[in-house]
């Protein structure tokens, strides 16, 4: 999972270069034009390496705080094969955290620090996690779909300037990729089962249409701040487009098992587009900012975490240990 | 193989597994909470290891007559669990799971390394299989129980704090069974006496570098009944969390 980069619209395009050495600038764009990628070392503009930590940071708090609600199912996973593929799976997000707080910390900011912004609600994570995983489905609906949007919005990124991230991604991708069947294979397994079965995956569905709906954010304003940054290969595609590429790829995949979708608006049209009914964006707004069902619960549990391992730290954290900068 | 030896068997094998199940559900726990992210991920590895070990085991049974791993992992109640109570415990802070995981690996993997000798050929075969697994998990064990022992007030305080607390469940793993003396004469397993001796000395070495004092053998008070099926209250809230959704709907494939 888990990461759906979510670029702060209300930043100002004249903003993003004031103050940059024009020059270095256009040689800069020259390279990414060139679809060469660039390095932490390398030149950058000041709003380029802001944006890149943001995003990058906000993916791997989306990593962590996501192990949470699929995590309280590992100790409740029915039978071995399960459980197994579960904690593996939970434990590469793990992984993919470690992976993607070492590619922003190349552009200067630390782990801990991001972790603190984390902790203190400074900084952002994807919106879904702010809702409970009720049932053993509702953690089997979020590795199906949840990592399938993910993917989307990854194998995009991917394509992006900045190779430490595009590194991460590439490895994060192929990851996902069995996560995602092991998500399709348990949905399946539901959908397909006892009465029981298929009312708990239909209840988890339900339940998690609209956070996925909302997964990709509201639609991009056009603005000349979004084409710089797709200019830059920060931003990769529009909202709309991951948006639409995810029912392109799912919706029929549902259906097909006998599934209902919330949305009686829901349908392809006759030039292939996928119309819907518009999600809340108000509830994602209030949800992304802080008044979500589960958003204090899962920062306080982070929190703890964070307080519990304290010490843990501070014992590492002794003469002989100094701080190195990955490498990327 | 008579009835008598596939008892004695089975029992070795219950034991062994219901530890690596219950330990490696404990280890999971950590999952999305461990103190930084690369011991998150080290305990969830090893967990991963321990629970498909527990099931190579239970597969072992199911080959002597026991029925299928899933049902006898996700069906049973607390007392009809042959596991030490050591592992059983809740996880309490980092310094306790990681001197448990200490105490617990250093036996384990000397107990897989002497049953790869077995003269029960197909645990042994398994045996030979996870002792390379366990070396890892040891030398995990080994490195933090130094590290954090020795590394400021603090943190020595809660590893020597931690370590009294698991030392008597510890030596609890080492209960006899009823078939100990013929485990021994058939070959199958050296036995708990033998075991202990090892791993006292095995661990010895690494508690002096991590300055940890083992309590004095006159306050030892091993926490026996774990292998009778006699649990701490901790175990059956595990058990039940565990089987949950397994009960759900028992008909069902999951």
């Amino acid at each position: 999972m888990y990461g759906n980069a979510y670029i702060d619209p209300s930043d100002k395009a004249a903003a993003m270069i004031a103050g940059e050495d024009s020059e270095k600038l256009e040689a800069f764009e020259k390279r990414i034009a060139a679809g060469e990628k660039i390095e932490p070392k390398d030149w950058m503009p000041k709003e380029y390496r802001k944006q890149l930590i943001r995003m990058i940071e906000q993916h791997a708090h989306s990593e962590i705080i996501g192990a949470l609600p699929e995590g309280t199912w590992i100790t409740r996973a029915p039978g071995f094969r399960r459980k197994l593929a579960l904690m593996a799976k939970v434990q590469d997000e793990v992984g993919h955290a470690q992976l993607l707080y070492s590619a922003a910390e190349t552009l200067g900011k630390s782990r801990e620090a991001m972790i603190n912004d984390l902790i203190t609600g400074k900084s952002k994570y994807s919106n879904v996690f702010n809702y409970p995983a009720f049932t053993w489905a509702d953690a089997c609906v979020i590795a199906w779909l949840i990592d399938a949007g993910a993917i989307i919005n990854q194998v995009a990124n991917a394509k992006g300037s900045y190779g430490p991230y595009c590194r991460a991604l590439d490895r994060i991708c192929t990851e996902e990729s069995f996560h995602l069947k092991y998500g399709h294979d348990n949905v399946v397994t539901l959908a397909t089962g006892t009465q029981k079965q298929r009312e708990m995956v239909q209840g988890a569905l339900t339940r998690w249409w609209p956070p996925i709906m909302h997964f990709f954010g509201p639609s991009d304003k056009i603005s000349n701040h979004t084409e710089i940054l797709m200019r830059w290969k920060v931003k990769m595609a529009s909202n709309d487009d991951m948006r639409q590429q995810f029912l392109n790829m799912y919706v029929p995949k549902i259906w097909d098992l006998g599934l209902v979708l919330p949305d009686p608006n829901l349908k392809q049209n006759e030039a292939g587009v996928w119309e819907y009914t518009e999600p809340d964006w108000d509830e994602f707004k209030r949800v992304i900012n802080g008044g979500g069902p589960c958003n204090a619960e899962r920062l306080a549990v982070r929190r703890n975490a964070e307080e519990r391992g304290r010490w843990v730290r501070e014992a590492l954290n002794t003469s002989e240990s100094k701080y190195i900068v990955p490498l990327a | 193989m008579n009835q008598n030896s596939s008892e004695a068997i089975k029992e070795l094998l219950y034991k062994m597994a219901d530890d690596l199940l219950i330990i490696g559900h404990r280890n999971s726990e950590w999952t999305g909470l461990g103190p930084i992210l690369e011991e998150d991920i080290s305990f969830s590895s090893m967990a991963q290891d321990k629970i498909g070990q527990a099931q190579a085991l239970y597969q072992l049974l199911n080959d002597l007559g026991e029925q299928e791993p899933d049902t006898v992992a996700f069906t049973r109640n607390a007392n009809q669990f042959h596991n030490a109570q050591l592992v059983e415990l809740p996880n309490g802070e980092y310094d306790f799971s990681l001197v448990r995981h200490f105490l617990y690996d250093h036996a384990d993997q000397l107990r897989f390394e002497a049953l790869a000798n077995s003269s029960y050929e197909p645990l042994a075969k398994v045996a030979r299989k996870v002792k390379g697994e366990l070396k890892y998990h040891v030398f995990h064990a080994n490195t933090w129980m130094v590290k954090l022992g020795s590394a400021n007030e603090e943190s020595h305080n809660r590893m020597q704090a931690a370590f009294n607390e698991a030392w008597n469940y510890a030596l609890g793993m080492f209960e006899k069974s009823s078939f100990e003396d013929q485990l021994i004469a058939e070959g199958v397993f050296e036995g708990e006496e033998t075991l202990q001796e090892k791993w006292l000395a095995n661990i010895t070495p690494y508690l002096i570098k991590a300055g940890i004092e083992i309590p004095a053998s006159t306050s030892w008070n091993p926490v026996f009944g774990g292998r009778i099926g006699n649990h701490t209250a901790n175990l059956s809230p595990l058990v039940e969390e565990m089987s949950e959704v397994f009960r759900f709907d028992p008909t069902a494939e999951w």
